[in-house]
């Protein structure tokens, strides 16, 4: 199976993980200060930057891009309770 | 909202009968509350409060900014109305849309459906849950920093100020009367009809009681809007509770930025801050608390230090974390939980912001251990991180305990530094932390 791993930068962790991983599943767990609102891609709350891997995520579904452009989120931010590591190495801290 | 005892409803001092010019042609047209006794259920307001919106005229029509809490809204008609016709009116600002702001709003686009609506882009999702199956309706615009809407001769420009309390918070400026429309921020409660800064009574401490409740929980998105709005320098500062201020209006910004700084912001440098909180009712997590700190300042660059928290009053304690890098809370598990003092704090610390900082839990327990999973979810739920999986040591702490608790405090003072080592675990570690 290929591998794929995912840092967080802010609890200086990394997580090896199966590929179609979402953030939120392991943020928590690692206690990274990530942290969840509605858990469903709504309200923004889990904004993350993405310091590296940026193209190892699952492209943004429809209503992703729309909570993002409300945020008027950066271009290497993402919603962690929406996007999988695909596969390679990511690198992520609290947005 | 609570509202003072029925019976004895208080009218409202000095209420102006229509709108009150605040500007050229800028109409104040609010409403006077001299009933609410509690806020947002975040703090008292012994006077009551104001919801202020105003009329801005130009030559190609009207700006409303802001509306009222919808009790209210019957007031704030009858002023509108005062002063412009719904035919007129070509925007509708929402600076906020907190239903003590956006209550009228439903109405007044019933009464108004041609003219278009601002708002931040966050706030589209609250306006789209007020409005319901009307949003497609109307016709909504979002706005941020560099955005403006023409009134012909006047320009509002309108300035995106996220976080001060909600997402959505903006700001609006007049530029050709140096007049800054800032909703919540600058705000009091305090309900005077006589309006201006310079003619009400004494609203200092509501002006400053307000920033405690409300927006001390935001410190940083403070400052991020005092950065932006300082420059503009205005003559006049509109908020949307409490009297108008144009005397000095700098004087109001250098207030927030003093409020908005740490309390402690002395002394310690370029150092980072840990403290170590802790209960114990018999010396073990005490005794813990001691190798923590003993660790932890082995790290050049941090100073530790070292609380019992029976032994302190929580307010000093809540400025004390607003102002640490990280903490560390030590407690024993009584009663299948965390000791009550420690919860004491806990809930305290939703009145500043403790977002990102560093956090981390030990304790000793006698069989189950709950209390430091507990806490530390709290922390989790205070949006700290926490680099280290808590510290449990069951009854005394051994010799090998105490080191792995140096160890602990070693560790957590070096992720504050950044010299913490990086770690890479597998699944199947993740789960047994
Ligand atoms: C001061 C304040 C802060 C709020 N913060 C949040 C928040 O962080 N997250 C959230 O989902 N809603 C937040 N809300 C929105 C309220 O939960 C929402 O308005 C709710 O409908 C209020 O319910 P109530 O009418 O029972 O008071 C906040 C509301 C207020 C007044
Ligand atoms: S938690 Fe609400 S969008 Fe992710
Ligand atoms: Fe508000
Ligand atoms: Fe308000």
């Amino acid at each position: 199976m290929e591998k794929a791993t995912l840092t967080f930068t802010d609890v200086s962790i990394t997580v090896n993980v199966p590929p179609g991983t979402r953030i939120i599943e392991m943020s928590e767990k690692v206690g990274s200060g990530i942290t969840y609102g509605c858990r469903e891609g709504d309200c923004g709350t889990c904004l993350t930057h993405v310091v590296e891997g940026a193209e190892n995520l699952s492209e943004p579904t429809a209503l992703e891009l729309r909570v993002l452009q409300e945020n008027l989120a950066g271009k290497d931010d993402r919603l962690a309770c929406q996007c999988r590591v695909m596969g390679g190495a990511v690198k992520v801290h609290p947005g | 909202m609570t509202a003072a005892v029925p019976g004895s409803a208080p009218t409202p001092a000095f209420a102006p009968a229509g709108p009150v010019e605040i500007a050229p042609g800028v109409q104040w047209i609010g409403a006077l509350d001299p009933v609410l006794r509690s806020f947002d259920a975040l703090m008292k307001t012994a006077g009551g409060t104001s919801y202020n919106a105003y009329a801005v005229r130009g030559a190609a029509g009207v700006a409303i900014i802001d509306t009222v809490d919808a009790d209210y809204a019957d007031e704030f008609f009858a002023r509108l109305e005062a002063c412009a016709r719904y035919d007129e009116i070509k925007v509708i600002v929402l600076n906020h849309l907190e239903p003590d702001h956006s209550g009228a709003l439903p109405e007044l686009l019933r009464r108004a459906p041609g003219a278009r609506v601002q708002c931040s882009p966050r706030g589209l999702q609250t306006l789209r849950a007020l409005l319901g199956a009307d949003f497609a309706k109307y016709d909504i615009a979002p706005v941020t920093t560099g955005h403006s809407a023409d009134l012909g001769d006047r320009v509002l420009d309108f300035y995106n100020t996220p976080n001060v309390h909600w997402p959505d918070t903006q700001c609006t400026w007049l530029g050709d009367a140096r007049l800054l429309f800032t909703c919540d921020l600058f705000g009091s409660h305090y309900c005077d009809g006589r309006l201006f800064d310079d003619l009400v009574g004494d609203f200092r401490f509501s002006f400053e009681h307000y920033y405690d409740r409300l927006m001390r929980p935001f410190r940083s998105s403070v400052v991020a809007a005092l950065d932006l709005l300082e420059p503009l320098d205005p003559a006049m500062i509109a908020p949307s509770h409490g009297p108008v201020l144009r005397t000095e209006p700098a004087r109001y910004l250098r207030q927030y930025r003093r409020l908005s700084e740490p309390r402690h912001s002395f002394g310690t440098g370029t150092d980072k801050t840990l403290a170590i909180l802790y209960v114990s009712a018999h010396g073990a997590t005490a005794r813990m608390a001691q190798a923590v700190l003993d660790g932890a300042a082995e790290e050049p660059g941090v100073r530790v230090s070292l609380f019992d928290l029976e032994g302190g009053e929580l307010s000093p304690f809540v400025d004390l974390i607003e102002h640490a890098d990280g903490i560390v809370i030590g407690t024993p598990t009584i009663n299948n939980d965390a000791a009550r003092a420690v919860w004491e704090l806990l809930a305290k610390l939703v009145d500043i912001e403790t977002r990102g900082k560093l956090g981390a839990v030990f304790g000793s327990f006698g069989w189950s251990g709950e209390a430091v999973r507990n806490v530390e979810a709290r922390l989790q739920g205070l949006q700290m991180r926490l680099p280290e999986p808590g510290l449990k040591v069951k009854l005394h702490p051994s010799e090998a305990q105490l080191e792995d608790a140096r160890d602990f405090g070693r560790r957590l003072a070096a992720h504050l530094t950044g010299r913490a080592a990086p770690r890479e675990i597998g699944l199947t570690e993740l789960a047994a932390r």
